[in-house]
């Protein structure tokens, strides 16, 4: 059991990755061997995923090295003091995102058994579904830059082939192409910015790059290379015209899962901008704060005024996204804008970073749940648009109240998750700036007034006609949201005891850049 | 006194528990205010809307559909929309043209800063 616990962070990616490859042969022997290899796959990459979570929650950073006689074991004895092998390092930042993905995984891969059971090709999406949850966590786990740009790989390629799933659909093959070309525009620039770092500190290593960096002209360039691609991944705008045209035409289990690939890019940039190049004396904290900050409150004021005139609900939704993504990048600015202020950091600025990360968690939650509920309406209907829909509270009960608890919860509503983090976010942002927090209520009550009105378009009013036929989802679908929508509430009501356990220690963790690289170099 | 369940937010505090006994409270307060009133009063034309002496609607006609709604916000945001929407053009070269003008711009900001 030790010896087990002992490789978690390789089975956290070699789980998905397996059941991967040995979906299309189970699909061979058929339909319910293939759904049984789902489950059990989904299940114990979770499983993998929060026990990985629980120890370096308890314990502090994990760190594994692919190939070396003992996993702990960085740097070899002849390798001249560069640790040259793969390394995952999970401290309590990647901690957190596994801990979404793992949650979110189960609940997704739940909900297609039944959303896409009318559809063929269930071996390739499947397939495609478990390479994209092994790219998402192979992301946030791995200490290597290269290695983080293939996970962002295997993540885009696969996130695009779910998006054009429904070939038959043109918009579909669009908007995959669409992240395809963005995906590999940004992952070219990424690769560039890999190669200037390689060239002159002849390391692939975070710790070790970190540690030797000079923060000469190159660098910079290459700091941009990274950072830009990555913020474009999250959505942020003026960069996020592919995320409305990408997640309204995926399907709605592949939206929510592209809702948790974006939020792997955010800790990219976070990892970035705090570990890679985060040393304090040399680094300038506030413009790159002030970059994060802009473009957080741009993300969130457009995304909200963009998605109330939308007439197609998971269009709506996706703005909300560019929205919410906002939140996150104005509290983690904020904290890194004040950061090589000591007084404004412990007075706000790390409670403004807890509120960013908090909200990565809580968005990943909310908004998978209503990007679920969006596509149970389409199962049943088959339409997103809202001027057609209405009267579906009636026959679809389950799904109106877990829209309904997901749209208190994005809107900021207590007691829902999205109060919590929101609060935080608005009471030390209003010490940075009075006017910021301020435009975040006002983006919040216009996120508000946009979800009414999708719940009165698609749940009130008397049952219409055409919909005569429409009943509740099936009952793998309801698990799903059920999962999701549990959270939701969970962290609504006991938010201090997530702060304590999660979010205080991946603040930490991001802030403590010397323990990173000390965890690798530590004692050579 | 720390009260479980309470989220210290730097500057404050909240606690969902509390919120929800408020909650429920109110909501005891309006049941009760609710079963005092007269019980004859949910019958005959109490029970019908007034719309401005207009009849009202058949059934399916009563639900407005989601393009009516906030038709006064789009309205009065018209000039904001209007510089804004023909920015999302589709057009994926659109996208990446943005993608690389907020890299040039980054660039020049972290070369000369």
């Amino acid at each position: 059991m030790d010896s087990l616990a002992l490789h978690l962070p390789a089975l956290l990616v070699a789980i998905p990755l397996f059941t991967a490859f040995l979906i299309p042969l189970a699909g061979r022997a058929g339909g319910t061997v293939r759904s049984a290899l789902v489950i059990l796959g989904a299940a114990l990459t979770s499983l993998a995923g929060l026990a990985l979570a629980a120890r370096v929650f308890a314990g502090g950073t994990v760190l594994y090295v692919f190939g070396a006689a003992a996993p702990h074991a960085a740097i070899p004895m002849d390798s001249g003091g560069i640790p040259i092998r793969i390394i995952f390092q999970v401290d309590a930042l990647g901690a957190l995102m596994v801990v979404i993905a793992a949650l979110s995984s189960l609940a997704i891969t739940l909900y297609s058994l039944a959303a896409e059971s009318r559809q063929s090709g269930k071996d390739g999406f499947y397939s495609m579904l478990f390479l994209l949850v092994a790219g998402v966590l192979g992301m946030v786990s791995t200490g290597d830059l290269f290695n983080f740009f293939v996970f962002l790989e295997i993540s885009s390629l696969a996130g695009a082939a779910l998006v054009a799933y429904r070939i038959d659909q043109g918009e579909a093959v669009e908007g995959g192409l669409k992240y395809a070309l963005l995906s590999t525009v940004g992952a070219l620039s990424v690769l560039m910015a890999i190669g200037i770092l390689f060239a002159q500190y002849n390391a692939l290593n975070i710790a070790t790059v970190a540690s030797r960096l000079r923060f000469g002209a190159l660098d910079m360039i290459a700091l941009v290379l990274l950072a830009v691609p990555l913020a474009m991944k999250c959505g942020a705008v003026p960069m996020h015209f592919w995320t409305p045209d990408t997640y309204t035409t995926a399907p709605s289990s592949i939206t929510a899962l592209l809702v948790v690939s974006s939020q792997a890019s955010l800790y990219g940039l976070f990892r970035i901008l705090f570990t890679l190049y985060g040393d304090l004396l040399r680094f300038n904290w506030a413009v790159f704060g002030w970059f994060l900050v802009i473009l957080g409150a741009l993300s969130a004021f457009v995304g909200v005024t963009m998605a109330i005139p939308q007439k197609d609900v998971k269009r709506l939704m996706a703005y909300h996204a560019v929205s919410q993504t906002g939140y996150m990048l104005l509290g983690v600015g904020v904290g890194l804008a004040v950061f090589a202020d000591a007084g404004a950091l412990a007075a706000y600025g790390k409670t403004a970073m807890a509120g960013g990360l908090f909200h990565i968690i809580n968005h990943a939650m909310y908004k998978g749940l209503l990007f679920l509920t969006a596509g149970a309406v389409f199962y049943r209907t088959g339409t997103r648009n809202l001027n057609r829909l209405g009267g579906l509270g009636h026959a679809m009960p389950w799904t109106m109240v877990f829209f309904m608890i997901g749209a208190l919860a994005i809107a900021g509503i207590p007691p829902f998750n999205g109060f919590a983090s929101k609060l935080l976010i608005y009471e030390s942002v209003f010490r940075f700036s009075p006017f910021l927090a301020i435009l975040a209520m006002v983006v919040s009550i216009l996120t508000l007034a946009s979800f009414v009105k999708v719940f009165h378009s698609m749940f009130m009013g008397p049952p219409r006609a055409e919909f005569a036929g429409v009943r509740e989802v099936p009952a793998p679908m309801i698990a799903g949201m059920a999962i999701l929508a549990a959270f939701v509430i969970l962290a609504g009501l006991v938010p201090q005891a997530f702060v304590d356990r999660m979010i205080a220690p991946a603040v930490n963790a991001l802030v403590d850049r010397a323990g990173y690289i000390a965890a690798i170099l530590g004692g050579h | 006194m720390d009260i479980p369940w309470t989220l210290q937010t730097g500057a404050g505090a909240w606690n969902p528990l509390l919120w929800l006994v408020g909650f429920a409270v109110a909501f005891g307060v309006a049941w009760l205010v609710r079963s005092r009133g007269r019980p004859d009063n949910r019958s005959g034309d109490a029970l019908k809307p007034f719309i401005s002496g207009n009849e009202e609607p058949e059934n399916a006609g009563g639900h407005i559909p989601a393009s009516n709604l906030y038709w006064g916000f789009t309205e009065a945001m018209k000039a904001y929309y209007s510089r804004l929407v023909p920015f999302h053009t589709g057009i994926p070269s659109d996208y990446v043209a943005w993608l690389l003008g907020v890299m040039a711009l980054m660039l020049v900001i972290a070369l000369t800063v």
